[in-house]
């Protein structure tokens, strides 16, 4: 092997190392901490936990001593589905959460799609205006953009759209709009909306217009094309953006917390109330393992087709 | 449907979106003048709130601490993204790539909860007290982990565009790798690194979350002083403030995109040039 073969192979290992090393130590080594926690018992300590690997009773090597008690809980709660009057605290926050991420999901890419379509199909040099207007909201911060609906949705008559209705005579008395699932709901519409335009976008502007064409000539009605042609190819594309609205919406914690007041439930409110007031953070570790659990096929669904979208550029 | 009433349907669904999404931000930059101390009424012209935010040492420290923290993290995040960038495009299969793939791309998704959570645990575990607790620095590997993927995902994108003969070129003309790699294709992947760079550092700039779990008492970044004060009720400094960042955001914004736009376009020339 020459000198310079035998540099070039140390110089990619150093390279692919750095990335490595970073993410064992800052994306997996934490994962696996939160299973160890997870297991461990809460205590008024720092950290608040004792960890399931201790020194032995008789003083000679380790043992691991799992404590279920926070898996025990949740489990708890899925037995008592169905009682009347159970009080199902994480139960229903994961059911209100995945609802709340699937309807986001479905709103966005029904309000998303024929949008990316739109502005993929412009002309050229617009549609770079377009993308960058579409870009824009999502560079400026997102609690700010959350705070906007504060003020547009509160339910007092200052609220602005309570003021338009009231303006307009539509209603008599401001509605109740702010601090419920509906107000939840559009927020997370409004902030996720970019994350799946821009995937479905970067798609569609791919599709050869030549296609279509073709389909028209072949006398394929417009819908009957859309319905086999540009759907189909666009597959990635959809899969991509929901999967990017879909995963964080599961785990959403400020638009729960500053839209829906105390009324949502959802898991990453209480993943954020165990870690933080209630310094219970083996219970907080359970239940983001449950959530993991919960994401783990969206997530591998995700950077498969993320994959398959970067390697499918010409 | 007749190609017209297409074409209306097109731009009537465009121009409901962008009302959809530019609505509330032109509200808050609206309100942001009142004189008064409501945040959605307008009582008279004033700029108030600009001069409360000149007074207010609490959000300026925030937000050096924010600035710092992302042109950290953004820096941070381009070289750690960038090297697995040629991981991703320039290494042949090997065991365990396809799990490095996950792995790059997985923090963009994760919800900030859970890396938030895991991150936590990391810094505070008794075993690895020399990575300092929380504070500063713990946010900046945070977010440099979060915007490493993103960057990840940019620079791949360029990196599989670009003609690698060029590079080929070089190392048969003699050409050390190394020199290669700073003389020819990072020119080439620039505008993909600058847009990554300039991405991860808004990123950075408006995380809450990993930024809210990782503080402590000395590092309060802007967007956890912001989320307190929406806590403690509502004041039209915030207003005030939302509209500098939209100002100082859509300038740099649209600044980058010139140049990019006119670095591809003098690009295509040159190439038209050599082709002719």
């Amino acid at each position: 092997m020459s000198a310079r073969s035998l540099f070039l192979l140390r110089g990619r290992f150093w390279v692919g190392m750095l990335p490595w090393a970073w993410l064992l130590l800052f994306f997996l080594l934490p994962f696996v901490l939160i299973l160890n926690v997870s297991l461990s018992t809460p205590e008024l300590a720092i950290p608040p936990y004792v960890a399931p690997l201790q020194t032995a009773a008789d003083g000679a090597g380790v043992e691991f001593v799992p404590d279920m008690s926070s898996y025990q809980r949740l489990l708890d709660e899925f037995t008592a589905m169905g009682d009347e009057g159970a009080y199902l605290l994480y139960l229903r926050a994961y059911g209100n959460s995945l609802l709340l991420a699937c309807v986001t999901t479905l709103c966005c890419l029904l309000i998303g799609y024929p949008f990316a379509y739109h502005i993929a199909r412009a002309r050229e040099s617009i549609r770079n205006v377009l993308l960058m207007m579409v870009m824009l909201p999502f560079w400026t911060s997102f609690l700010l953009r959350v705070y906007a609906w504060m003020g547009l949705l509160d339910s007092s008559e200052v609220g602005l759209i309570n003021q338009l209705l009231m303006g307009l005579g539509i209603v008599d008395a401001p509605l109740p709009l702010l601090y419920n699932t509906g107000a939840v709901l559009t927020g997370m519409i409004y902030s996720y909306l970019p994350f799946m335009v821009l995937p479905l976008y970067a798609n569609l502007v791919k599709l050869d217009p030549r296609l279509l064409e073709a389909a028209s000539d072949l006398g394929a009605r417009p819908l009957t094309t859309f319905l086999s042609v540009t759907l189909p190819l666009s597959r990635n594309g959809i899969i991509a953006g929901a999967m990017m609205v879909f995963i964080p919406a599961v785990g959403e914690f400020v638009i729960p917390d500053l839209l829906g007041g105390g009324d949502v439930q959802m898991i990453g409110r209480n993943i954020w109330d165990d870690f933080g007031p209630n310094q219970d953070w083996p219970m907080a570790a359970a239940v983001a393992v449950m959530m993991v659990l919960l994401l783990i096929v969206p997530i591998i669904v995700f950077n498969r087709s993320s994959q398959r979208e970067a390697e499918e550029q010409p | 449907m007749s190609g017209a009433a297409h074409r209306w349907g097109a731009r009537g669904w465009l121009g409901l979106v962008f009302a959809f999404l530019y609505i509330p931000i032109l509200c808050l930059v609206v309100f942001s003048f009142t004189a008064g101390e409501i945040t959605t009424q307008m009582d008279g012209f004033s700029l108030r709130w600009y001069r409360a935010l000149l007074d207010d040492r609490e959000i300026q420290s925030a937000a050096w601490l924010s600035l710092r923290i992302g042109a950290l993290a953004a820096t941070a995040a381009v070289v750690v993204g960038s090297a697995a960038a040629f991981v991703l495009t320039r290494y042949r299969p090997y065991f365990g790539s396809s799990f490095f793939a996950g792995m790059t791309t997985a923090p963009m998704v994760m919800p900030e909860v859970v890396t938030g959570l895991s991150l936590v645990l990391l810094f505070t575990h008794p075993a690895l007290s020399f990575l300092g607790g929380r504070g500063a620095l713990a946010i900046w590997a945070a977010h440099t982990t979060l915007c490493a993927a993103y960057a990840a995902v940019l620079v791949q994108s360029r990196l599989r565009e670009m003609d690698r003969s060029l590079e080929e070129a070089a190392l048969d003309l003699g050409c050390p790798p190394f020199k290669v790699f700073f003389v020819v294709t990072v020119p080439v992947i620039a505008p993909a690194l600058i847009s990554a760079w300039l991405l991860t550092f808004t990123l950075s700039m408006d995380d809450f979350v990993l930024a809210a779990m990782l503080s402590d008492p000395g590092s309060t970044t802007l967007p956890v002083l912001i989320f307190a004060r929406l806590h403690h009720g509502l004041k039209p400094e915030i207003n005030a403030l939302a509209t500098i960042i939209v100002l100082a955001v859509s300038v740099a914004v649209l600044t980058a995109n010139h140049m990019l736009m006119s670095s591809q376009r003098s690009r295509l020339r040159a190439r038209e040039l050599a082709h002719n």
